[in-house]
């Protein structure tokens, strides 16, 4: 090729240190943690918890995918930081919806990112998910286990903040025409091992999660067959295949509410089955006020 | 008067050792090791009594020597191990049935000591994070050295049931692994390409093979009735472990694991019995606590440091 253009190549400065040196220093200095890093993960050589607990691969992998959704698409916003305490134990209890746990995952970015003391979220999840493959070895990583007794009390007991949906599967899997409306709350579980360990309890509300995916029907056979707990059907999904599940841009509202203090009550609070239901209910209806609250507040749905 | 301690199993790595080092404590006068076959290695202060602890004849040998202490190690984890799944049965269930027969017979008895292991607890997604003594095992174990395991903690729950006046001291032990001992997982580590099912990770739990025996020898020499876990502190993925070996890993669907795992283990390099698959899936952790603070020992191997000892066996035999 005659015509083709020669680029010189000072025999003193070759291509490759200019390259480099072009680099503004700290892009430098993120390639080489980057590499570092890589190569950390990669001999095996960093440590997780008791629980599986991968903090440096929840921080840096997981979170900063979820970062994208959180800031852009539902552009969360998180109020009532102050009542999370900076290094005790506390149990975060919210309301669930949303078909797929995504409230879930953002209250856990909105501690993380949000809280002065960057706190950590662990989760209690149902057997359904560490059952399940790629799903329940990504739980563990970020931190989240099995919703059982012993778990959710060794956590608070260690200074944890503990994460619980007692609604669960009624929750999420609720069609669209109940949104809002709080499910039963389990056994009230979770109140019991906060009495436990004497750690407080605050009631959590989001909105915006029951407008991602507005479940219309509930497919009960297919999700039969699947063993699922149930099969939703919005207007997009099943209809439009995987596009289907890309949620509506919903704007978000996360608030952490007034703590309720379990210390004050005496020692073997949590076997008094009377007590533990008052609390429960205490708790319910403090999230469902803040929820209608916040519903008059928001302007939009996509605000 | 000195102690008279009776070890079976003691043609194994873990029997040897821990004759070897109750021998070597003054406080003890006199160490038998009993086995089917008789010890690789010569043990000057142990006197050795072949015998199958299946048959009544060990009942003899309690009687005449006066012996006050068993320990029993015979419980074998591998059908390698054995000769055959049928053996490695009979010599765990029956074995341990003839010598606690034995142990109750015999007045001079006042301690055992049962090695068990933390397989009793079974393995699933219904397990809490970590298992304390008393916990029931969500998902049973049905096969293999796991169930074993569990059939002979049976006995030795109705043993100490019967002998209210032995103190009874059973050690659930997390896999041991380290520099001399050979077991499933030390096998399968070794593996040059080493399988996982495909979408789970496990968390492990291992004991350094030191501070096994050393909670063994405490056990015998103290007086520390019940039931412990014993693991090292901390825990390793099985991810993160594979990738401390720099050897490879495949990941298979759960279907393809069992075959592929089953025609591996019929070549004679590992033993994939459902159990072990299941460990490989989810995994399993023990709360140590209460050997801790019983015992008033700490195991001097972390478990990621337990691993790291075992790696380094296995550098030194390649160069």
């Amino acid at each position: 090729m005659p015509n083709a253009k020669i680029i010189p190549i000072h025999g003193d400065d070759p291509i490759v240190p200019r390259l480099v040196a072009d680099l503004e220093p700290d892009v430098m200095a993120r390639l080489m943690e980057f590499w570092e890093f890589l190569q950390r993960r990669l001999a095996g050589d960093y440590s997780v918890d008791d629980f599986g607990f991968d903090p440096e691969f929840n921080d840096k992998v997981l979170m900063a995918l979820v970062r994208p959704i959180y800031k852009s698409w539902f552009r969360v916003e998180a109020s009532g930081l102050e009542n999370v305490p900076d290094e005790t134990g506390a149990l975060v209890v919210a309301n669930h919806s949303g078909v797929i746990a995504f409230d879930a995952v953002m209250t856990q970015l909105a501690l993380l990112d949000e809280h002065p003391a960057h706190r950590h979220l662990r989760m209690l999840g149902s057997d359904l998910v560490f059952q399940s493959p790629f799903l329940g070895e990504i739980a563990r990583k970020a931190g989240h286990t099995l919703a059982c007794h012993p778990d959710a009390e060794r956590l608070l007991g260690d200074g944890e903040i503990v994460g619980v949906w007692p609604e669960g599967y009624k929750g999420i899997g609720k069609p669209f025409a109940e949104r809002y409306k709080l499910q039963r709350f389990g056994r009230g579980g979770f109140v019991a091992a906060a009495l436990r360990t004497k750690t407080p309890i605050i009631p959590t509300a989001i909105v915006g999660a029951e407008e991602t995916y507005p479940m219309i029907a509930n497919a009960t056979v297919v999700a039969r067959l699947l063993g699922l707990p149930y099969f939703p059907i919005t207007p997009t999904f099943p209809l439009l295949g995987p596009l289907g599940l890309i949620p509506l841009p919903s704007k978000w509202f996360i608030h952490f509410g007034e703590p309720i203090y379990t210390d004050q009550f005496p020692e073997n609070a949590a076997d008094d089955p009377m007590l533990v239901f008052d609390l429960t209910d205490q708790v319910r209806e403090q999230i469902q006020q803040t929820l209608y609250r916040l519903l008059m507040q928001r302007t939009s749905v996509f605000g | 008067m000195g102690r008279i301690v009776l070890v079976t199993g003691v043609s194994r790595y873990l029997g040897g050792q821990i004759a070897r080092i109750l021998a070597k404590d003054p406080s003890i006068d006199q160490v038998i090791g009993v086995d089917v076959v008789p010890p690789k290695v010569k043990l000057a202060q142990m006197q050795f009594v072949r015998a199958d602890i299946r048959n009544p004849v060990i009942a003899k040998v309690l009687g005449e020597a006066g012996v006050d202490t068993v320990v029993h190690m015979g419980v074998i984890a591998t059908s390698r191990q054995a000769g055959g799944r049928a053996t490695m049965k009979e010599i765990n269930v029956i074995g341990t049935m003839q010598l606690l027969a034995a142990c109750q017979r015999t007045p001079s008895v006042k301690a055992l000591v049962v090695k068990s292991s933390a397989s009793v607890y079974g393995s699933g997604p219904k397990d809490p994070a970590m298992f304390t003594e008393e916990m029931q095992p969500r998902h049973t174990p049905r096969s293999g050295w796991a169930k074993d395991s569990v059939e002979v903690e049976g006995f030795v729950r109705g043993f100490a049931r019967r002998r209210p006046d032995v103190a009874v001291t059973t050690l659930r032990f997390a896999n041991i692994i380290g520099p001399g001992i050979d077991t499933a997982m030390t096998t399968y580590f070794s593996l040059p390409v080493i399988p996982t099912v495909l979408g789970f990770d496990a968390r492990l739990q291992f004991i350094h093979e030191d501070d096994g025996l050393e909670f063994v020898k405490r056990a015998v020499l103290g007086s520390y009735a019940g039931t412990f876990n014993v693991a090292g502190s901390g825990i390793l993925m099985l991810s993160q472990a594979i990738r401390r070996t720099g050897h490879k890993r495949v990941s298979l669907p759960e279907f393809l694991f069992m075959p592929v795992g089953r025609s591996i283990s019929s070549a004679g390099l590992i033993d994939f019995t459902t159990e072990q698959v299941r460990y490989l899936t989810f995994g399993r952790v023990l709360d140590t606590s209460l050997a801790q603070t019983t015992f008033g020992h700490t195991p001097m191997y972390s478990t990621p440091q337990a691993f790291a000892s075992f790696l380094a066996r296995r550098e030194v035999s390649v160069a």
